[in-house]
């Protein structure tokens, strides 16, 4: 479609509204607006590759994995759902495995790879697994849909890779991709608008793709 | 445009985009994580501050102090504004709680301050560093309790009666009457509530996820006190509402007060927790149903009475609402009472009404059929009305409930199903199925769009509707493509944007129907301003195709036609009294097979399929998807989703998603919908109705049934988790 103009207006909104304020009256306040400096803990540094370009960051020891990469490398493709791994929507992949990356902290990737949405694919070179979402409408509001596709992408590998999973029948034998299997180790992906049957043939198209 | 006639033949009938099977048109951006949600918009020029949420810890009561000192001390501060400190703000229209406390707390979670610092981090630790001292006083939080004290709501709530219910119940032959609860329900949409907001003098901007725009815009002017003209909303993607995201939520206000104070702007997501509490929910109701019949199965009188509860000032879950004319029966009566509780606001979710309401009603409706012997989809076929039962000279706008139902049944092989309950097994797995009607109210709203097409032959759509996931950036390109005879990559849609005309937005299911048709009246316009342009005489004759306008054999380039200056239109659709002399509603049919472990009691859903009468289908793919996420949706309803209530302190207590359980992909198995092809002039140009929220409608009360045929256990309050089911089960050998 033609640019739904998302990203060309917000830079210019953004320029317009700068940050001069005023007080509207009837509303008082406790507060005053300038920042407490003292006591500031140290950061620090660590380095890592994302989507292979690499990154140096000093950061608050507290910063998530996700944090890292949304607000200070601003790449937002990888969403905050839930804060607390209960979701997946912040899934990405960590030396090729997936991780809930708002479960772990930054500093403790120092020297990892890391790949993001954004590192798939591009909305003019989509991966396999982005087009076969975009084919089998396997997303609504699209918020879940990063971390589904980097959570499947990884967990094909893992079927290849012959780790069990809770529904795997016989451990001495070859993984095998089946709508259970998948669905089973899908299962830390949320999705509330409830794609979960169109996920599933997406995830099943792509694997018979590879096979 | 004035809609008060049905439609006749319009451009829309070619169907050579509208009703086609064409992807999302945002799909590329989504699925790359190009599409941008309201807390990640980022100017380099800015610095932006973050801001947390501090929640009231008690239920009721007051706040005797709040000592921000060590907040103001911990790294990194900027400010704390604290709800004592800004005093008193008028609530928005559509809140029943304030969104910002004040001294007196009205439930749990609600925000009492905001705390403003250079990071996420320092922001959440000096939020935890604010001492609150409070005066908690008493409060009721248990609508079992509260039941008896409910009273008739002054809104949104009256009784309605037709014939002698009384008499006719007394005197009928066959007759039911249960009592069924559903629990208060969380959205649990995937995008928490988030905004930035940004002063420019007195201007404000706020990026946020609403689904509502002009409803947001009008709130938080009326919030801060000041003009309307002078705030700005931007949501052009949502991630997910369910009605969560219709009214003006906190995370704006207090965005835009923490940027004031800040002078800079501040971004605010409400955290996870935060949702259950400081947010809103589908409110829990007691209902009870009674049903009299002939031996023959017609129904002679119905009754359904609900009860649930709110703050002072809400309303109630109008779960009765269906029941006045889904089903024939001369006799009927409904009622609903309004108890006080302390909880967080209950408020739309999902198919208000008839969500809770069905999942009664059809339990009842099954229940009914299975007394009187008969088969539970011929039983809803032999009381199908054509009419509204309270006012027989009233049709429907188009009702083919009936094609629905035989259809399903004979795609889904009810003739398989067990008449026996507990007849069926497979292994460890008691199987069955289960039936329910699907019924939801077509909504209309007025809707405005604004229509540009310039030299390249490329039309611009702008309107502020939302694209909640349902599909409306797709659904409005086609509807312009159609109109306008321009391929879809010729249309660009720009949505969410308070600067743009007022559209319907996203609820009730209307959005799809109305937005689309506010769009073509925009087209109509441009259409003729097209005409007016190229010299033809009038719009009315004019073929507009393949980029081109034709007139007999006179035909020129659309492009042409903007050579000079871009080509504006702008126009809304506003609905006359179609919907008072038609009853305008949506149908389909849910049918459910599950399995349930005779030793655990665990149930798992094996098949499920959906078939809906909606009016004309704009794009089957988004309109399926819209089904499939309704019946997972269901799936939760019916097996696992309830907010539960400590009714001591008065809060939800599984305020997050490991323990308020959402359907995972594990519990959803391969979806099928089927759409009855249909169209409803009555409704709009478009020929369309609602479908999101149909989809939902009865599915629970399918699975329910399911469980009923597969075990004989007859559950009548939701979820069906195991503990309800186990003591019934057979003895194990």
């Amino acid at each position: 479609m033609q640019t739904p103009g998302a990203l060309d207006i917000s830079r210019r909104d953004l320029l317009v509204a700068s940050a001069a304020t005023v007080t509207v009256a009837g509303a008082g306040s406790l507060a005053h607006a300038k920042t407490n400096t003292s006591a500031a803990p140290a950061g620090t540094k660590v380095s890592f590759t994302v989507n292979g370009e690499r990154r140096e960051l000093e950061l608050d020891n507290r910063t998530t994995l996700l944090d890292a990469l949304r607000e200070h490398l601003h790449l937002t493709g990888t969403k905050k759902g839930c804060d607390h791994g209960q979701c997946g929507a912040c899934t990405v992949l960590v030396d090729g495995r997936r991780v809930n990356a708002c479960l772990t902290l930054a500093v403790m990737h120092d020297g990892d790879e890391i790949t993001t949405i954004e590192g798939l694919g591009q909305p003019d070179n989509l991966h396999p697994m982005q087009a076969a979402f975009v084919k089998h409408d396997g997303f609504q509001c699209g918020f879940c849909t990063p971390g589904q596709i980097c959570s499947s992408v990884a967990m094909l590998d893992e079927i290849k890779a012959n780790i069990p999973s809770h529904v795997t029948a016989d451990l001495t034998a070859p993984s095998e991709i089946t709508p259970a299997e998948i669905r089973e180790r899908m299962s830390g992906n949320i999705c509330r608008c409830g794609a979960y049957s169109n996920i599933v043939e997406a995830i099943t198209e792509v694997a018979g793709r590879k096979a | 445009m004035r809609f008060d006639k049905p439609a006749t033949t319009n451009p829309i009938d070619q169907l050579k985009v509208v009703g086609q099977p064409i992807h999302r048109v945002d799909g590329p951006l989504k699925t790359t994580g190009r599409a941008v949600y309201a807390y990640e918009w980022h100017d380099p020029n800015n610095r932006y501050a973050y801001g947390y949420v501090v929640g009231s810890a008690i239920a009721k009561g007051r706040i005797k102090s709040i000592d921000v000192t060590a907040a103001r001390r911990a790294p990194g501060v900027i400010a704390v504004v604290t709800s004592d400190g800004v005093g008193e703000l008028k609530k928005g229209k559509y809140n029943t709680a304030k969104l910002f406390g004040g001294r007196e707390i009205q439930h749990y979670h609600q925000a009492i301050a905001v705390v403003v610092a250079e990071t996420f981090e320092e922001a959440r630790a000096a939020a935890a560093l604010v001492k609150v001292d409070y005066i908690e006083e008493k409060g009721a939080f248990d609508l079992a309790a509260a039941k008896d004290t409910a009273v008739k709501p002054e809104e949104g709530g009256s009784d309605s009666a037709a014939g002698d219910f009384d008499a006719a119940f007394e005197t009928a032959p066959v007759k039911l009457d249960q009592v069924y609860t559903t629990p208060d329900q969380s959205h649990a949409m995937m995008e928490p509530h988030a905004s930035i907001a940004a002063w420019n003098g007195e201007e404000l901007t706020v990026w946020t996820s609403s689904q509502m725009i002009d409803w947001w815009r009008t709130d938080l002017a009326t919030t801060l006190g000041i003009d309307k003209a002078k705030v700005h909303v931007m949501s052009p993607f949502v991630g997910g509402g369910f009605g969560a995201k219709l009214f003006l939520r906190a995370d704006a206000v207090l965005a835009a007060l923490a940027a004031r104070e800040a002078k800079r702007p501040v971004k605010v997501a409400l955290p996870r927790p935060f949702l259950m509490n400081n947010t809103t929910h589908r409110p829990a109701t007691i209902q009870r149903i009674r049903i009299g019949a002939e031996r023959d199965g017609r129904i002679t009188a119905i009754a359904h009475e609900s009860w649930s509860g709110d703050l002072p000032g809400g309303g109630p879950e109008v779960a009765v609402q269906q029941t006045r004319l889904l089903y024939a029966g001369e006799n009927r009566m409904t009622a609903m009472r309004l108890a006080t509780l302390d909880l967080p606001e209950g408020n739309a979710m999902r198919a208000p009404g008839e969500a809770p309401g069905m999942m009664a009603l059809e339990i009842a409706i099954d229940e009914m059929a299975e007394r009187l012997g008969h088969d539970p989809v011929e039983f809803r076929i032999v009381n199908d009305t054509q009419v509204d039962p309270e006012n027989p000279e009233r049709p429907f706008s188009h009702r083919n409930l009936v094609a629905c139902l035989r259809t399903g049944a004979e795609r889904f092989g009810w003739q398989d199903r067990s008449k026996q309950p507990g007849g069926r097994r497979e292994g460890n797995w008691l199987v069955g199925m289960g039936v329910a009607s699907a019924f939801r109210n077509n909504l209309l709203v007025p809707s405005g769009a604004r229509v540009r097409l310039d030299r390249e032959g490329i039309v611009t759509v702008e309107t502020d509707m939302t694209d909640i996931g349902t599909g409306s950036y797709t659904i409005i390109a086609q509807t312009a493509a159609e109109m306008l005879g321009v391929p879809i990559d010729k249309v660009a849609v720009r949505l969410g944007d308070s600067r743009f005309p007022v559209s319907s937005g996203s609820g009730g299911q209307f959005g799809g129907n109305c937005s689309t048709a506010g769009v073509y009246a925009a087209c109509i316009k441009l259409r003729e301003a097209v005409a007016q342009r190229l010299g033809f005489n009038n719009a009315e004759g004019l073929v507009f195709a393949r980029g081109e306008v034709r007139a007999g054999e006179r035909s020129m380039s659309l492009a042409q036609a903007a050579s000079d200056e871009v080509l504006v239109a702008e126009d809304r659709i506003e609905f006359g009294k179609l919907a008072e002399t038609h009853q305008q509603s949506t149908f389909g049919a849910h049918f459910v097979e599950v399995g349930v472990d005779v030793a655990t009691g665990e149930t798992r859903i094996r098949r499920m399929l959906a078939v809906c009468a909606a009016g004309r289908i704009l794009n089957p793919i988004t309109a399926r998807s819209q089904v499939i996420g309704a019946m997972t949706m269901g799936v939760g309803a019916a097996l696992s989703e309830e907010l539960v209530v400590d009714k001591e302190r008065g809060f939800f207590v599984n305020h997050d998603l490991a323990a308020y359980e959402v359907p995972v992909h594990a519990d959803v198995p391969h979806q099928e919908v089927a759409f009855l092809d249909e169209t409803d002039p009555i409704s709009s140009p478009m020929k369309a109705k609602g479908i999101a929220e149909l989809g939902l409608c009865g599915v629970a009360a399918a699975a329910a049934n399911a469980i009923y045929n597969a075990t004989g256990i007859r559950v009548r309050d939701y979820p069906i988790t195991l503990d309800k089911l186990i003591k019934g089960l057979p003895e194990l050998s």
